[in-house]
């Protein structure tokens, strides 16, 4: 029973390798690189510090999907590896700044005043622990990664809902935001938080059509097949 | 790197003061080993504890007397005149607490507590929090340098002012140093030191006490831990206290209740410690509430027992153990939360001792002191103005030769992680629930040994950026510090009083009704029982 993770030292050379550790059975994949950390190889590095799920920073590749290291076991020939879509810094730890910065760019933050009676309108959005799961999930990272991504939206969409001003966020995320998305719902299906960014940014598009927005890729739509000749 | 407020830590009390800082025109530095928001008051469930006017005084009384007669009726009274006002900050900063039908908040009893004054946010109380504010913190362009371990604070040698810290900078391996006006110290507490047996994250081994301790502060009543009931068996996960509050039991291996399942954490974690040493196992039973309720009203507690113990709380007995929960305390800070000892430098949080706890802590104030105390603190860093300039100091250059020494001379012969794991287990069962003179002297024997033994440990990993390795160590190094406070606290105070508890003096006496003091000359811990104020 044993686990490959993949390790990265831009150090070293070559600077990515695939090593193969045995599974400590019963025990959670972040207990298991501490037991790999503290009595097979000191060098693994990764991120953890709740171990209950609720502070975002242990999330990595399992089998090519986002997981808690803290709320999944491991099976005999998984492959670990770092999120996607963030600079590796080394073995299991990622650069989360870029993403994050995204909050920023998005002014995902209460503007105007808050209204408490929409509280219970936002009690799953408001649940996000900044795991990046759905970040690293995302198909449009890989085209544009300038993208500002589902956990940001989704915290717009939370502001949104809760304050009585939201112009300043909802005129931050017409670029690289929500009309870049495909809504394909990756983002949905890995939340450990059971949040529906897809359905957010659904609802922020509606939102942004009621502002005066519309679809960019609609009104930019060629029906004349330009490109194509059938002929 | 300059700036006015240097907040070291960015949980709940880090994130409040670095924010009150700000408001009030500072320039502001958060620096956190971790990324901001990767604290323990995400884990907070149970809720945030504010009284209305009608209800302060009860609140006072109801917090002093869980304080067991250690805490000051001074603090306490501030904290809980502060709290409305701490609430509705929250409030507009945008927390969802859960309303009623109505509309109107909703608020809980907690154990111990008088009247109902217990505001949540579902079951996710302190993450909601937590998170609020971090976006808060961004709203207002607040610099967060992040992967920054503390090392030291930068002291005059002279007049004890504190002008910044050393960190040591995960990402480049660099040791670095920002100097500031004033420091805020709110860097959580150190149940940690009880290496697997605690239910808090991973780093909560009371780095900032340590680094107050050896810059020639003062931390006090570190002997007092609270052990919280029901943490799973296997993985020392919390359960929280709502699986009881909601009607659970707790049941032995011959599958009988042997307490009241609501009286008060150290009560109850006493009993369970003495059925375990019995020899019976100690199981929570839910099963009586049924799935459908089950999964309403702990819907995080169902998750945790399938993950951990791959059990379903609908079907099964949950074996737990009580574990290390929430340390009472820590840096030693007078009424302006400002370090015993030391100048311009204040501490807050879980890491201080502000001494609102005292012997024993009630559900819903520390979510209440960290907010409260937390903005307290960023303003009473505002007005503080040095009374030096400190040019020239040496903390810099000895902290890089600290580093390279670990990294050069230190021999590494013996397996640190193993003396880790060993302490833990014998602080935990020898200092934990239940103490005696024999076995906290033993424990006691086994850190100094440790202690000299500490150039004999040393790091695997020789590399310089993102040395976990090397964190684990120096935080190693901050544990066998704080450890020896806690024993020795332990050790003299020949008395129960609230958490605290000797089986060879099961009574309280008031000869002791006073703070143990713990400080530094020349290297060497010195400890003192000081009156209360």
């Amino acid at each position: 029973m044993n686990i490959t993770i993949k390790r990265f030292d831009k150090h070293k050379e070559p600077q990515s390798i695939e090593m193969s550790y045995p599974i400590f059975e019963g025990l959670t994949l972040l207990e298991n690189f501490l037991k790999i950390k503290t009595t097979i190889d000191p060098t693994l590095s990764f991120s953890g510090v709740c171990r209950s799920g609720v502070c975002g920073s242990c999330a990595v590749m399992v089998n090519g999907k986002a997981k808690l290291a803290c709320s999944y076991k491991p099976n005999d020939g998984d492959m670990i590896e770092p999120l996607n879509y963030h600079e590796v810094q080394r073995d299991l730890i990622v650069d989360k700044t870029k993403s994050h910065k995204t909050l920023s760019t998005a002014n995902a933050q209460l503007h105007g005043e808050a209204r408490l009676e929409n509280s219970p309108k936002v009690i799953v959005q408001s649940d996000c622990i900044l795991c990046d799961s759905c970040y690293s999930a995302c198909p449009v990272m890989a085209v544009n990664s300038d993208f500002l991504g589902p956990f940001t939206l989704t915290k717009v969409y939370r502001y949104t809902l809760q304050s009585n001003e939201n112009k300043t966020s909802i005129d931050a995320i017409q670029t690289n935001g929500v009309w870049d998305c495909t809504l394909c719902g990756e983002c949905t299906l890995v939340c450990p938080q059971g949040i529906d960014p897809k359905m957010d940014i659904m609802n922020l598009r509606s939102i942004s059509v009621q502002s005066g927005y519309s679809d960019p890729n609609f009104a930019n739509m060629d029906f004349g097949f330009g490109g194509f000749d059938f002929n | 790197m300059t700036t006015d407020i240097l907040v070291i830590g960015s949980g709940g009390a880090g994130l409040s003061a670095a924010l009150k800082a700000k408001e009030l025109g500072c320039n502001v530095i958060v620096a956190t080993k971790t990324l901001p928001t990767n604290a323990n008051t995400c884990m907070a469930q149970g809720g945030f504890n504010a009284s209305s006017n009608d209800d302060v005084q009860t609140h006072i009384d109801d917090t002093i007397k869980a304080s067991r007669g250690i805490g000051s009726p001074v603090m306490i009274k501030t904290m809980c005149e502060k709290s409305n006002a701490a609430l509705d900050w929250l409030i507009a900063l945008g927390v969802p607490f859960s309303l009623d039908d109505n509309g109107k908040l909703v608020n809980r009893f907690m154990g111990g507590s008088t009247n109902k004054r217990t505001y949540y946010a579902e079951d996710y109380t302190g993450l909601k929090i937590l998170q609020t504010l971090y976006d808060t913190c961004l709203k207002n362009n607040i610099t967060f340098k992040e992967n920054y371990y503390l090392l030291n604070l930068i002291v005059d040698e002279d007049s004890k002012e504190v002008s910044g810290a050393t960190f040591f900078d995960i990402s480049s391996g660099e040791v670095q140093e920002i100097r500031s006006k004033s420091v805020i110290i709110a860097t959580g507490g150190y149940s940690g030191v009880y290496h697997g047996f605690t239910t808090n994250g991973f780093g909560s081994s009371g780095n900032g006490i340590a680094s107050v301790i050896r810059a020639g502060g003062v931390a006090s009543d570190i002997e007092f831990v609270q052990f919280h009931p029901t943490a799973l068996k296997k993985s020392s996960i919390l359960i929280s206290e709502a699986a009881r509050g909601e009607g659970g039991y707790l049941v032995n291996s011959d599958g009988v209740r042997f307490i009241d399942e609501l009286l008060p954490r150290d009560e109850v974690s006493r009993a369970i410690s003495k059925e375990i040493s019995e020899k019976r196992e100690v199981f929570l039973d839910v099963r009586h509430l049924r799935s459908e309720k089950l999964s309403h009203l702990l819907p995080q507690e169902l998750k945790l027992c399938k993950i951990h113990e791959d059990l379903d709380m609908a079907t099964d007995l949950i074996p737990v153990k009580s574990v290390a929960h929430y340390t009472m305390g820590g840096i030693e800070v007078d009424q302006k939360l400002q370090t015993n000892g030391l100048k311009g430098c204040f501490a807050v949080g879980e890491c201080s001792n502000a001494h609102i706890h005292g012997a024993n802590r009630l559900g819903g104030n520390s979510l209440l002191e960290i907010i409260s105390m937390g903005m307290m603190a960023g303003e009473n860093a505002t007005n503080y103005t040095p009374k030096n300039t400190l040019s020239q100091h040496s903390q810099l250059a000895k902290d890089k030769a600290f580093i390279n020494a670990v990294y050069n001379t230190f021999t590494n012969q013996i397996n640190f992680y193993e003396k880790r794991e060993f302490l833990g287990k014998i602080l935990y069962h020898n200092a934990g629930v239940m103490r005696n003179d024999m076995g906290l002297k033993g424990v006691l024997a086994a850190l100094r040994q440790m202690q000299k033994e500490f150039t004999f440990m040393g790091i695997s990993d020789k590399s310089k950026e993102f040395n976990t390795n090397l964190i684990d160590f120096i935080e190693f190094g901050n544990t066998l510090e704080v450890a020896e406070m806690l024993l020795v606290g332990a050790l003299h105070r020949c008395e129960s009083r609230g958490a605290h508890y000797r089986e060879d003096y099961p009574q309280t006496n008031d000869t002791f009704k006073s703070h143990s003091i713990f400080w530094k000359e020349d290297g060497v811990l010195c400890a003192e029982f000081k009156d209360i104020k």
